[in-house]
């Protein structure tokens, strides 16, 4: 993975010394709150309802033991013993004091860690599929491209005052894990003629106008990338809307313009661009290239996989949930869940995380990844390891086999720390995984995501859910919209919605409604609540959820 | 006709800490509701916010928000407040912590 070279630590180390210049000067009142909020929100501290908020960013969701053992000493050491991962592969500390962020800022950087631009109208930390560079499936390692967009957009002085904020999402794999027809711009590794190069999608987004992205540019050659990206970019910053913050978004650029249009703008001003990249790009591009060279898949015996796999039903129903299939048949990608039954989805305690870290030091070539599902990955774990690994994880409350069922929940914090939410979602989370657990229904529902939001801003991704769940605050009152058949992959969709919300003692038996529903019209243990949802459409499922309308109009 | 006024505090967070404070009759901070101003007069409450915006250098985003007489001083009204009030609802954590360990 990279590692910072001298002109990346000198220029992070200048960052963060002006920063703990700044909140000097707002603490002895040469600053105003005005001048400094945006400064502060630069290095991704806001103002949340009960304290202060550090957000940093985890780019691209990849980092060493060393980043998450860090990670942990921040929660342990200037919060309240824990952090919590974000849908965008961040990660957020709840509690800070506003005297100790530049402490924490220079502890991070210790370790080439940061958190620019993970806040204000600026490019935001690129995401990118939680398998990168381990995935079976994938054509090409998105990273290297993700690293170049993190350098380039870093301080770039034409797009430090956008009219919005600026999301990029990189997959390098058919089956996108990462969003990307959700995003600002998606990138999508593509394989023309034998030559690797994007599909590039603009102006797909969630929020209270949410839009599948289109592409618009259905290949770019690689060495494209950049003059492409500040094409877009340099266009939607003339063109985009400055009027008015709910129509600033690249995506409303694209509805209002229409996509042929941005495309003709884009690719004129891309025919500027392209001569003023002399190639210093791809010469950066190549040595990035070498830090995310696959490590020495070791070989060897996988019995101790097969025979724990044979044996050992709690270790078989993890290793069914929780693993996907290695580029290497020999390993294994392993998610961790950090979501226990019960518990706050993306929350790991300062223990856990330093569990995470020995473990990928131990077992996982030092690597972990952050996904936007908010669990935590060990990338490339040698078949025969698994059964220690889990034993270990077992000891630490990180075993929970329930990736993509039921309680593996995407859940926003919500009002219970948002000082934009308008309702709750984490209660709700925990409860519809704790409901599910008492049933023991889990493993027979299946592959079903549910995605919660506590506000219209939609960061708990409740758009693109199987069952999306909407907080909002209806006269003084919290009140929850559900969505159906919204899709977070490569066929990308938009949930619809069933009609009106419910209170916040009603949300928790709804979903089970529409479950129980699912269940009993299924064509079968194999076809997906998603798939059940595309065949027979809404109308089951509105009959569960208000069974009183459907007596009246009877 | 007009509609009746609803009773107000003024609430902030506080610079350093950035936890939620209230302003009280003698101008100074408190980090119990239950000992905030109960501002009763639509007037009198934007003179109060004056005032208490004068203490910026100390405070963050002052603002009136609403809230009821009870038995031990003001309460909020809706339940945003409620949980600035109190703390998050997952962990047993910010004012709620404090109270705890009195």
């Amino acid at each position: 993975m990279y590692k910072y070279n001298a002109f990346d630590e000198a220029f992070l180390a200048e960052r963060n010394a002006q920063f703990r210049a700044q909140v000097a000067r707002r603490i002895d009142g040469s600053l105003t709150e005005d001048e400094f909020k945006p400064l502060r929100l630069m290095n991704g501290v806001y103002l949340q309802l009960h304290a202060y908020m550090l957000r940093v960013a985890i780019p691209y969701g990849t980092l060493n033991s060393d980043q998450m053992r860090a990670l942990a000493l921040l929660a342990e050491k200037w919060d309240k013993g824990y952090g919590h991962f974000t849908t965008r592969q961040n990660i957020q500390y709840n509690w800070p004091k506003l005297n100790d962020i530049p402490d924490m800022l220079d502890a991070l950087g210790e370790v080439g860690l940061h958190a620019i631009q993970t806040s204000g109208n600026t490019i935001r930390n690129t995401t990118a599929d939680h398998f990168a560079g381990a995935a079976a499936d994938e054509l090409t390692d998105p990273r290297p491209y993700a690293e170049l967009i993190r350098q380039w957009s870093t301080d770039h002085p034409e797009f430090q005052f956008l009219g919005r904020k600026f999301k990029i999402a990189i997959t390098g794999s058919p089956n996108d894990r990462a969003v990307t027809k959700a995003h600002d711009v998606g990138l999508r590794m593509v394989e023309r003629d034998g030559e690797i190069g994007f599909e590039v999608i603009v102006g797909g987004g969630l929020g209270r106008t949410p839009m599948v992205g289109k592409v618009i540019r259905d290949f770019l050659p690689q060495p494209d990338l950049l003059p492409y990206l500040e094409s877009v970019l340099s266009v939607y910053n003339v063109l985009g809307r400055r009027d008015n913050k709910y129509k600033a978004r690249i995506k409303i650029t694209v509805q209002e313009n229409g996509i042929e249009k941005v495309r003709e703008l884009v690719e004129a001003r891309f025919a500027e661009r392209r001569g003023e990249f002399d190639g210093t790009d791809q010469a950066l591009l190549n040595e990035i290239k070498t830090h995310f060279a696959a490590p020495a898949f070791r070989s060897g015996d996988i019995s101790a996989y097969d025979a724990a796999y044979a044996s050992d039903p709690v270790f078989r129903a993890w290793a069914d949930t929780n693993l996907a299939a290695h580029r290497d048949p020999n390993h294994a990608i392993v998610t961790i869940s950090i979501k226990a039954h019960g518990q706050t989805p993306g929350d790991a305690s300062a223990e856990q995380m330093r569990v995470m870290a020995d473990l990928a030091q131990e077992f996982g070539y030092d690597e972990l990844r952050i996904s936007h599902q908010q669990n935590v990955i060990i990338p490339h774990v040698h078949k025969s390891d698994l059964p220690a690994l889990h034993a270990r994880l077992k000891q630490h409350a990180l075993a929970t086999a329930n990736i993509g069922l039921i309680s593996d929940i995407i859940a926003c914090p919500g009002m219970d720390y948002c000082a934009l939410a308008t309702a709750r979602s984490i209660p709700v989370a925990q409860e519809i995984a704790s409901r599910f657990d008492d049933l023991k229904l889990e493993h027979d529902i299946g592959h079903l995501q549910i995605k919660i939001s506590g506000c219209i801003n939609a960061c708990g991704h409740h758009h693109v859910a199987h069952i999306g769940i909407l907080g909002l605050d209806r006269a003084g009152v919290e009140n929850y919209q559900i969505t159906l058949g919204g899709d977070a992959t490569e066929t990308a969709e938009i949930g619809k919605r069933t009609g009106p919300g419910f209170a916040y003692d009603e949300i928790v038996p709804a979903v089970e409604r529409l479950v129980e529903t699912y269940l009993a019209i299924r064509s079968g243990e194999d076809e997906t609540f998603l798939e059940t949802y595309r065949r027979l459409g809404m109308e089951p499922f509105k009959s569960a959820l208000y069974p009183e309308a459907q007596k009246k109009v009877a | 006709m007009a509609r009746p006024f609803t009773p107000k505090v003024i609430t902030a967070n506080d610079l350093l800490e950035g936890d939620v404070i209230y302003f009280q009759a003698d101008n100074s901070w408190t980090r119990d509701l239950a000992q905030a101003e109960l501002i009763v007069d639509e007037a009198e409450a934007q003179l109060r916010l004056l005032e208490a915006e004068k203490q910026n250098i100390r405070i963050v985003g002052a603002y009136l928000a609403d809230a009821k007489a009870g038995p031990n001083g003001p309460e909020p009204v809706h339940f945003r407040e409620d949980f600035r009030r109190k703390g998050p609802s997952n962990y047993s954590h910010g004012k709620q912590e404090a109270a705890a360990h009195v």
